[in-house]
């Protein structure tokens, strides 16, 4: 096995005190002597640090650079305003989900967010633009930081005055002791937050800067998971891949008018056919809430069932666990439309089938400034 | 005197039961316990059978029977604070067994547990 890698925060993770955990082919911290269930209510009452350094960054410059990523991505990008950031996927042929990620214009380029995981694919993906004139850079030397909870604004405005005016999906540099911020007014726990690319050599020293405010805690993956969990982001490999379609992911959302049937800028991206019949046509099943009755969490893999017995499954959970702000467990699943909202269905857990409500995602309500 | 398994249980002999919780070790390995489920009084187990279910925030464990018995009691309390047990290992029981048996030599004493987990 090749060699884990390690952030610029990695002797500030292990000075906190964290657990460190392989993840995606680098060494990060799950938790932190607070604990998953202290981590993630901290984060819902003041304000968590995330090393989310592992995720890829990477620079799309080039004549008619938002035209040329409309062509894998089913996202609104040629309308998408300088200094704004937006969510998209990256498709393939079949019409699956080879990744989810954050696009911003920054004017003269586009920078993208992607995951950890898929990082290398992705590159590799975008690559294609090439043809089309465009430079594919993945950005070297900088780490990225997400700062999220309600008292993230002041915390990070105590740090870099300007980020207050931000709202939602905003982004924009801020100059932080000589080196330049890129910050977004965005993050993946449902909370008001940023996230924050640093130049490498000062990310020590600025993450040092917010952990020395009584309100920041660092955060861990563990932590991570949970707070996205109820705040119903799907995460990639879980709760999407290659097999599952936009619409049964839930993430139609993310293609807008234009993009589909009918659009001005119709298709056009890898399976448009397939994904825009689904979305026009409505989709058989989706990715839906779970509330299983009891105490038991029910985890990714777990088989969900119509009825008390018999019966083929009518699906699987892909994302599941306990919610600490819900204060019970919590699941997703992609299931038929047929069955309704606030219907009962049952999850076999140990040879047993519990209850399980169906129910609205997200679990816990989004507190973000529009 | 407590014995210890190598699942990280601790025993407690109480007259002719044993007393059955898991270890400070255990707990900081699995995080914040937040479910468990008990086995029923008077099941007959045998040693290494899958009796409590514990999870955490992160995953799902067992607890095995450290030995072939019968359930005598469990700490009907537990599975509504599950926290309990991150907060005090030692000081929460899980279940009693009465043993077929009562010989607990094999069983590791503080010393040899606390060498165990390093």
């Amino acid at each position: 096995m090749a060699e884990l890698r390690r952030t610029k925060l990695y002797d500030l993770h292990i000075a906190q005190g964290a657990k460190m955990v392989p993840f995606a082919g680098w060494e990060m911290p799950v938790q932190y002597p607070m604990g998953v269930m202290g981590e993630h209510l901290h984060t819902r009452t003041k304000a968590g640090l995330f090393d989310v350094s592992h995720m890829g960054q990477v620079i799309l410059r080039g004549e008619n650079v938002a035209k040329a990523l409309e062509t894998l991505v089913p996202a609104d990008v040629v309308g998408l305003g300088q200094g704004r950031q937006r969510y998209g996927l990256f498709t393939n042929a079949a019409g699956g989900i080879l990744d989810d990620l954050m696009i911003a214009n920054k004017g003269d380029h586009l920078f993208l967010v992607v995951n950890a995981a898929c990082v290398d694919q992705d590159i590799a993906h975008l690559r294609q633009l090439e043809a089309q004139g465009i430079s594919v850079e993945p950005v070297a030397g900088r780490a990225l930081v997400a700062l999220q909870g309600p008292e993230a604004e002041t915390v990070l405005s105590a740090l870099v005055p300007g980020v207050e005016a931000m709202k939602f999906m905003d982004v924009a540099e801020f100059d932080w002791q000589g080196t330049t911020l890129w910050i977004s007014r965005s993050g993946y726990t449902g909370e008001d937050g940023f996230e924050i690319s640093i130049p490498e050599g000062v990310t020590e020293e600025f993450a040092t800067a917010l952990l020395a405010q009584d309100e920041v805690a660092p955060i861990g993956l563990g932590a991570r998971d949970s707070l996205r969990l109820e705040a119903g982001m799907p995460l990639y490999g879980h709760d999407m891949d290659t097999e599952t379609s936009p619409a049964a992911a839930a993430l139609g959302w993310s293609i807008p008018k234009v993009r589909r049937l009918g659009g001005a800028r119709e298709g056009g991206f890898p399976g448009a056919d397939a994904i825009l019949s689904e979305l026009a046509a409505g989709a058989a099943k989706t990715r839906r809430g779970l509330r299983p009755e009891g105490r038991a969490p029910i985890r990714e893999g777990v088989e969900i069932f119509a009825g008390t017995e018999g019966g083929e499954a009518v699906g699987k959970v892909c994302s599941g666990g306990f919610g600490p702000s819900v204060g019970g467990p919590i699941a997703m699943a992609i299931l038929p439309l047929e069955l309704a909202e606030g219907a009962t269905v049952y999850a076999e857990l140990r040879g047993k089938r519990l209850p399980v409500l169906l129910t609205p995602i997200p679990f816990h309500k989004p507190s973000y400034k529009r | 005197m407590l014995k210890y398994t190598e699942d990280h249980e601790w025993l407690k002999q109480d007259g002719d039961e044993i007393i059955v919780g898991i270890t400070a070790y255990a707990t900081e390995q699995l995080g914040d316990v937040v479910f468990i489920e008990l086995p029923e009084v008077g099941r007959e187990v045998d040693a290494g059978e899958e009796i409590v279910v514990i999870e955490s925030v992160k995953a799902a464990s067992d607890i095995v029977a450290p030995v072939a018995g019968t359930i005598t009691a469990v700490n009907e309390a537990l599975p509504d604070t599950p926290g309990a047990v991150n907060e005090d290992a030692l000081g929460t029981w899980f279940f009693r067994i009465k043993p077929a048996s009562m010989d607990l030599d094999g069983f590791m004493d503080e010393a040899a547990y606390n060498e165990m987990i390093g």
